[in-house]
C-alpha cells in the first residue's frame, strides 16, 4: 500500500468494495436457485474482504516520494514469485496424489471431491495457471521494466492483474472440487470465472503496452516479443473457446456456443495454442532474459531469434488439429495439422539451439552453477519435447500414441523438463536480485533441487514412455483368429508398475520444489544476508525521450 | 546507434543493441537450419499434393492419391471380417456341444472368450469368473437361472432385471422386514432357520425354538419362490438355500440383511451391446468354465 499514490489507494479500495459487492450478489443469486454459485459468491466476497483488511491500515501510510519513478516497481514481482512457489507445491502435491491414485484407486477415500475427475483439473490448473501463470506474470513485470528501462506506468494495475489472476485460479480450483466444470480441457472454469479473467487479462495487456510505450530503449528485446505474443494470443484463445451461454445468470452451468466436431476443433485450437503461447512463448520470454543474464553471454544469434519467433507464432496456430487425428474431423484438416506440426519442429529447435549456443563460452559456469544448469537443462528438454511433439503429430505415429500414457509422458517432459526447470532457474536468479541479497541462502540446496527435479522428470518420462508404448501395442495386438488379444483390464494391470514409478518420480520433483521454497524463504526473510547491489544500474532520474 | 562490437569468444559481431546488459550477436543463421526448414516445407507441400489438404469453399483438394481413409478403413474391416468367417460361421451355425467338441473352434473360443469376458463381464464377475458379493461364481456349476447352453445364452442376451430388455429375467426378493411383512423377531427367526439348512454346526448352537418358529414363517412366506424344500427355483432365479453357495453371504448378519431389505441383482442385457458371434463365444466360454470343475 505504501507504494501507491493516494488516488491509487482510493481506486484500489473502490475496486475491492466492488469485488465484495459482486461476491454478495453472486451468493444471493446462487442461493435463490440453491446453486453452487452461492459458494463461489462467498469465496469472492471473502477474498475481497481479506484484501481490504490487509490494505486498509496502509491507507494513512506516508505517500510515496516523487522520485519513485527513478526506480523499478518490484513489489508485485516479489509477491508473484512467492505465489508461484506456493501454487507449485500445492499443485504438484495434488499431482502426485493423483499419480498414486491411478496406481491405487482406493486413494479417493470415497470422497466425491477427491475423485480423479475433480483432482486432475486441480493439478493441471494449479500447475499451468497457478504456478506457471504467476511465474510468467511476475517475471514479465521484471523483464519488461529492465529491457524497456522504464518503470511500470502505475502502481495499481500490476496488483490488480496479479491478485485478480489468483482469484481466477482460486475460483477455478474450488469449482472443480465442487464439480463445476465446462468439460473443456485446460478451460474448465465456468462463464463467470472466464469473464473475470478477460477483465484481468485485458488489464495485463494494456499494462504491458503502456510500459512498452514508455520504453527508453530504441528496440524491443526478444523476451518482450514472446511475452507480448503470450498475452495477446492467450486473450484471443480464451475468449473464443469460452464463448458460452449460461443457463441462468444465477447459476454456474453454461453451454458452449460450439457443438460436435466444431467444438472439438475450437477446443484443440485453444488447447494446443495454450501449450504454444502459454507454456512455450511465455517461458521462452523468460528464457531469453534470464539465461543470457545469468550466463553473462550475448544471445547467440539475433537472426535466429527472429526466425524462431515468427516460425513458432505462425506454425503453431495451425497445429491444433493433430489432437484429433482419426476422429470425425475431416481428413484434410488433419493433414494440415500434421504438416504444420512437422514444419514447426525447425523454428522450435532454432529457439532451443539459440539458447544452448548462447552458453558457448560459459559452459564452465553451467558446470558450477545449478541455477544456470536449470536453464540449460530446460532448453534441452524444450528441444526434446518439441521433437517428440512433431513426431507424435505424424498420423501414423499418432495411431499408436494417441490416448495412451505416451501423451502424458510427452506433456510432462514439457511441463516438468521445460516449463518448471526454466521457471526454477529464473526464480533462483531473480530472488537474490529482487530482495537485494548476494546470493541464494544455500547454493547446495539449489544443487539438490536440480538433481531431484532432473531425476524426477526422467523417472516420470521414462515410466510413461514405457507404459504408453506398451499400452498402445497391447491395444492393437491381434491373435491368430484375427481378434484383439488383450482385454482392457489386462492393459491396466500391465501399466501398474509404471504408474508406481511415475508417482515416485513425481515425489522427487515435489520434494525438490519444497526444498526450493525453504531455500527461497531463508533467502528473503528479513534477517538474512543483505547486499546493496541489485542486478542493474539505477534508472535515469529524468525521463528521456526514446533514443 | 553504436556499431556492434566483436565478441571475443565467438568472433562474431554484436548487433549493437543492449538491454540491461544483454547483448545479441549478429551470427548468421547456420546453413543446416535453412536446409531443414526448406526440407520440412517441401515435405509438407508434397504431402498436400498427395493427400486431402486445403479447403476450397464447400469442398477441398482431394490429393493425387485420392486416399479416402474412411473408405479404406471400411474396406479393411470388411476384409478382416471375411477372413474371420472361417471360424465365426461355424461358431454361429453349430450347437454349443459341437463347438466344445471341436479343438480348433475351442481354441478361438478360449482366446477370444477370455478377452471378451475381461472387457465385458469381469467388472462384476471378476477376471477369474469367480464372482463376488452379489455377483455369482460362474465356475462352480451352481446356476441361478440354469446352466444349459440355452439357459446361459438367454441370460447373456437379455440379462437379469434389465430395464433395457422386455425378455429379461425378472427376480425380486422382497424386503420382508423393511416393508413390514414380517416383524423383526420373525426376520431373525427366519434367518436362523435358513442358516440351519446348510450349516448343521451353527444350527446346534441356535435355539431350537427359533429354528422351529423360523420354519413355520418360512413355510408361509418363502416357499412360493424358494420351494418347500428350500432348494430354490431356476424359473424365478431363486437360489437354493440348502447348499453352501451364497450370493450375498451366509453369515447370520448377512442373511438377516437379505431378508430384512430384500435383494434385486441386475445383469445388463448384452443383446444390444455385443454381436451374435461374440455372444455365442461368451456362452460357450462360460459353459466351458464350469465343465472343468
Amino acid at each position: 500500500m505504501s507504494g501507491l499514490t493516494l488516488n491509487e489507494r482510493q481506486t484500489g479500495i473502490a475496486i475491492l468494495i466492488a469485488v465484495i459487492a459482486t461476491g454478495i450478489v453472486m451468493a444471493a443469486a446462487g442461493a435463490s436457485r440453491a446453486d453452487v454459485l452461492e459458494v463461489h459468491g462467498y469465496i469472492v466476497a471473502l477474498v475481497g474482504l481479506a484484501l481490504l483488511w490487509l490494505v486498509l491500515p496502509g491507507y494513512f501510510a506516508p505517500l510515496p516520494k516523487n522520485d519513485r519513478t527513478a526506480s523499478y516497481y518490484d513489489d508485485p514481482t516479489r509477491a508473484g514469485v512467492i505465489l508461484a512457489m506456493i501454487w507449485a507445491v500445492l499443485a504438484m502435491m495434488v499431482g502426485d496424489w493423483v499419480a498414486w491414485l491411478l496406481a491405487y484407486p482406493q486413494m479417493t477415500f470415497d470422497f466425491a471431491w477427491a475423485s480423479f475427475g475433480r483432482l486432475r483439473p486441480v493439478h493441471t490448473t494449479g500447475v499451468i495457471f497457478g504456478f506457471g501463470g504467476n511465474a510468467l506474470i511476475a517475471t514479465s513485470f521484471h523483464v519488461m521494466q529492465r529491457t524497456s528501462r522504464a518503470r511500470l506506468p502505475d502502481q495499481l494495475s500490476p496488483w490488480f492483474v496479479l491478485l485478480g489472476y489468483n482469484l481466477f485460479c482460486v475460483l477455478a480450483i474450488s469449482g472443480y472440487l465442487m464439480g463445476i466444470t465446462q468439460s473443456k480441457e485446460y478451460a474448465e472454469p465456468e462463464w463467470y470465472a472466464d469473464i473475470w479473467l478477460v477483465i484481468v487479462w485485458v488489464t495485463y495487456l494494456v499494462l504491458y503496452l503502456r510500459t512498452l510505450m514508455r520504453r527508453k530503449e530504441p528496440h524491443i528485446y526478444v523476451a518482450n516479443w514472446y511475452y507480448m505474443a503470450f498475452i495477446l494470443v492467450v486473450a484471443m484463445l480464451h475468449i473464443v473457446n469460452n464463448l458460452a451461454v449460461p443457463v441462468s445468470l444465477a447459476g454456474a452451468k453454461s453451454y458452449s456456443l460450439f457443438s460436435g466436431v466444431q467444438d472439438a476443433m475450437v477446443q484443440w485450437w485453444y488447447g494446443h495454442n495454450a501449450v504454444a503461447f502459454f507454456l512455450t512463448a511465455g517461458f521462452l520470454g523468460m528464457m531469453y532474459y534470464f539465461l543470457p543474464k545469468r550466463a553473462e553471454r550475448p544471445i547467440f544469434s539475433y537472426r535466429m531469434s527472429i526466425i524462431g519467433f515468427w516460425g513458432i507464432t505462425f506454425f503453431y496456430m495451425w497445429a491444433g488439429s493433430h489432437h484429433l487425428h482419426y476422429t470425425a474431423l475431416p481428413q484434410w484438416v488433419q493433414t494440415l495439422g500434421m504438416t504444420f506440426s512437422v514444419m514447426l519442429l525447425v523454428p522450435s529447435w532454432i529457439a532451443a539451439a539459440n539458447a544452448l549456443l548462447t552458453l558457448n563460452g560459459a559452459w564452465d559456469r553451467v558446470r558450477d552453477d545449478a541455477t544456470l544448469r536449470f536453464m540449460m537443462m530446460a532448453a534441452v528438454f524444450y528441444g526434446l519435447s518439441t521433437f517428440e511433439g512433431s513426431f507424435m503429430a505424424i498420423r501414423a505415429v499418432n495411431s499408436l500414441s494417441h490416448y495412451t500414457d505416451w501423451t502424458i509422458g510427452h506433456v510432462h517432459a514439457g511441463a516438468m523438463g521445460w516449463v518448471a526447470l526454466i521457471t526454477f532457474g529464473s526464480i533462483y536468479a531473480l530472488v537474490p536480485w529482487l530482495w537485494k541479497r548476494e546470493r541464494m541462502y544455500s547454493p547446495a540446496l539449489v544443487e539438490a533441487h536440480f538433481w531431484l527435479a532432473l531425476a524426477g522428470t526422467l523417472i516420470y518420462v521414462f515410466a510413461m514412455w514405457n507404459s504408453g508404448i506398451l499400452q498402445g501395442l497391447m491395444w492393437r495386438t491381434y491373435n491368430d483368429s484375427g481378434m484383439l488379444t488383450y482385454s482392457f483390464i489386462e492393459t491396466m494391470e500391465a501399466m501398474h508398475p509404471y504408474y508406481v514409478a511415475r508417482a515416485i518420480g513425481g515425489l522427487c520433483f515435489l520434494t525438490g520444489a519444497v526444498i526450493g521454497c525453504y531455500n527461497i524463504w531463508m533467502t528473503i526473510k528479513p534477517s538474512s544476508l543483505a547486499s546493496s547491489t541489485g542486478d542493474e544500474a539505477p534508472l535515469p532520474s529524468q525521463l528521456q525521450p526514446a533514443e | 546507434m553504436a556499431i556492434g562490437e566483436r565478441d571475443p569468444h565467438s568472433g562474431h559481431l554484436t548487433t549493437g543493441h543492449e538491454w540491461n546488459g544483454i547483448k545479441e550477436l549478429n551470427t548468421p543463421v547456420p546453413r543446416a537450419v535453412w536446409f531443414f526448414l526448406i526440407l520440412t516445407v517441401l515435405f509438407s507441400i508434397g504431402w498436400w499434393i498427395l493427400m486431402p489438404a486445403w479447403p476450397l469453399g464447400k469442398t477441398y483438394t482431394k490429393g493425387l492419391l485420392e486416399r479416402d481413409e474412411r473408405q479404406l478403413v471400411n474396406e479393411r474391416l470388411e476384409r478382416e471380417r471375411m477372413k474371420r468367417s472361417d471360424w465365426t460361421s461355424p461358431i454361429l451355425a453349430r450347437s454349443a456341444q459341437a463347438i466344445l467338441a471341436d479343438p480348433v473352434l475351442m481354441n478361438a473360443v478360449r482366446e477370444d472368450g477370455a478377452r471378451l469376458f475381461g472387457d465385458n463381464c469381469a467388472a462384476c464377475h471378476g477376471m477369474s469368473a469367480r464372482g463376488g458379493m452379489g455377483f455369482p461364481d460362474l465356475t462352480d456349476n451352481d446356476w441361478l437361472w440354469g446352466g444349459s447352453a440355452d439357459d446361459i445364452a438367454r441370460t447373456i442376451d437379455f440379462g437379469v432385471n434389465s430395464s433395457k430388455s422386455p425378455y429379461s429375467h425378472r427376480s425380486q426378493m422382497l424386503a420382508f422386514g423393511r416393508d413390514g411383512i414380517l416383524d423383526n423377531d420373525a426376520v431373525i427367526a427366519v434367518a436362523t432357520y435358513v442358516r440351519s439348512l446348510s450349516d448343521a454346526t451353527s444350527a446346534r448352537g441356535d435355539s431350537p425354538q427359533a429354528v422351529a418358529t423360523g420354519r413355520t414363517i418360512f413355510a408361509e412366506n418363502c416357499t412360493s419362490c424358494h420351494g418347500a424344500d428350500a432348494k430354490g427355483n431356476r424359473e424365478l432365479g431363486a437360489p437354493d438355500l440348502t447348499d453352501t453357495t451364497w450370493l450375498y453371504g451366509g453369515d447370520l448378519q448377512t442373511v438377516y440383511t437379505t431378508i430384512n431389505e430384500g435383494r434385486q441383482g441386475e445383469m445388463p442385457a448384452w443383446e444390444m451391446r455385443l454381436n451374435p458371434v461374440e455372444r455365442k463365444i461368451l456362452t460357450v466360454y462360460v459353459l466351458n468354465l464350469g465343465r472343468h470343475r
